[in-house]
């Protein structure tokens, strides 16, 4: 770059600064300064770019989660949890009577309201998100976002997820960590849901399931099959089971295609009221 | 366009320098914290939902 004093400035030059009318070459000058700066800082502003999408998006998503965390335990605190409907326990009772197996409560919630939270051990034992409901790009840049339409924790049919890869929080960056067997653990309001990736623990083979819905795979962006009630089939199918479907992008810093995990509820819904703690599986 | 700019900022040049990084950091800032969340819907590397 030029230095900000002129010194090529002789006495009878005819530079910018003098008020005599420039010359052709110092306009051509000037102009090539001026080109070359220019490219420059088109250059920077696209490196400041790369940096707001890897560090300034997580810092505003991490703003976001702490938001909605505090605002979906206000909401559940504030709401009476479900309670079985047992009758009042007797004077001499000392343990109340075993629940029940609760329903899954349905869950009605607006658009880009948190209702759940998912847990994924196997990404670290403090790995939590919150989800909520949608998956435009205002609610994606939040935290993980339900596909609307698609089934509520718990339900038969298929509850899909998406979530950034990279950036704005990086929710699902090392989803490709996740082995056949692994626990997705779901919070709602009243219950605690553990969804198993699908495919075979021991051999940690993806395909092995009788359904045929692998565990884990790499599809194109328009396969919305995915995320069909029974995955990989109809948009508009029967349900054949409680699946859980994430999604994300791949390769890591690419959108080009997506990676796609599938698990299905294992067991019935443990109910907060009986382990506020959450499943076994959380704590594995 | 910078040399016109240090050209025209107040004081000697220490003080310049000083007035020319607060600048610096403020059109950063500007960048990072307005422009760039408006813009970024509109670019297509950012999408992880499968759709039609």
């Amino acid at each position: 770059m030029s230095s900000a004093v002129d010194l090529d400035n002789r006495p009878g030059d005819t530079g910018a600064g003098t008020g005599r009318a420039p010359g052709r070459g110092d306009r051509i000058r000037t102009v090539v300064r001026g080109v070359g700066q220019t490219l420059i800082t088109f250059g920077l502003v696209a490196l400041l770019f790369v940096v707001y999408e890897l560090y300034v998006t997580d810092l505003l998503a991490a703003r976001e989660q702490d938001q909605l965390s505090q605002e979906i335990q206000q909401q559940w605190a504030d709401s009476p949890t479900v309670t079985p409907p047992t009758p009042a326990p007797s004077a001499g009772a000392d343990q109340p009577a075993p629940a029940p197996a609760p329903a899954p409560e349905s869950i009605d919630v607006a658009l880009g309201q948190p209702f759940a939270v998912v847990h994924i051990p196997r990404l670290g034992g403090d790995y939590s998100r919150v989800i909520v409901e949608g998956t435009a790009q205002v609610q994606l840049a939040q935290g993980p976002g339900h596909y609307l339409d698609t089934a509520m924790p718990g339900e038969e049919g298929n509850f899909a997820v998406a979530g950034h890869r990279v950036g704005r929080g990086s929710p699902f960056l090392d989803l490709d960590q996740l082995r056949p067997g692994d626990a997705i653990v779901i919070e709602t309001q009243g219950n605690w849901f553990t969804y198993r990736v699908l495919g075979d623990q021991a051999t940690g083979d993806f395909s092995t399931d009788p359904s045929g819905i692998p565990g884990q795979e790499i599809v194109r962006p328009v396969d919305v099959d995915v995320i069909s009630p029974t995955p990989g089939g109809p948009a508009g199918g029967a349900a054949s089971g409680a699946y859980l479907t994430l999604t994300t992008c791949h390769p890591k810093y690419s959108a080009a295609q997506r990676l796609i995990i599938h698990a299905r509820l294992d067991g019935a819904p443990l109910s907060k009221a009986s382990a506020p703690d959450g499943p076994p599986a959380l704590a594995g | 366009m910078y040399t016109w700019i240090w050209r025209h900022l107040p004081g000697p040049t220490p003080a310049k320098a000083l007035a020319a990084l607060v600048l610096v950091l403020a059109v950063a800032a500007l960048l990072l914290f307005v422009v760039f969340p408006q813009i970024e819907p509109l670019l297509p590397f950012t999408n992880v939902t499968v759709t039609q």
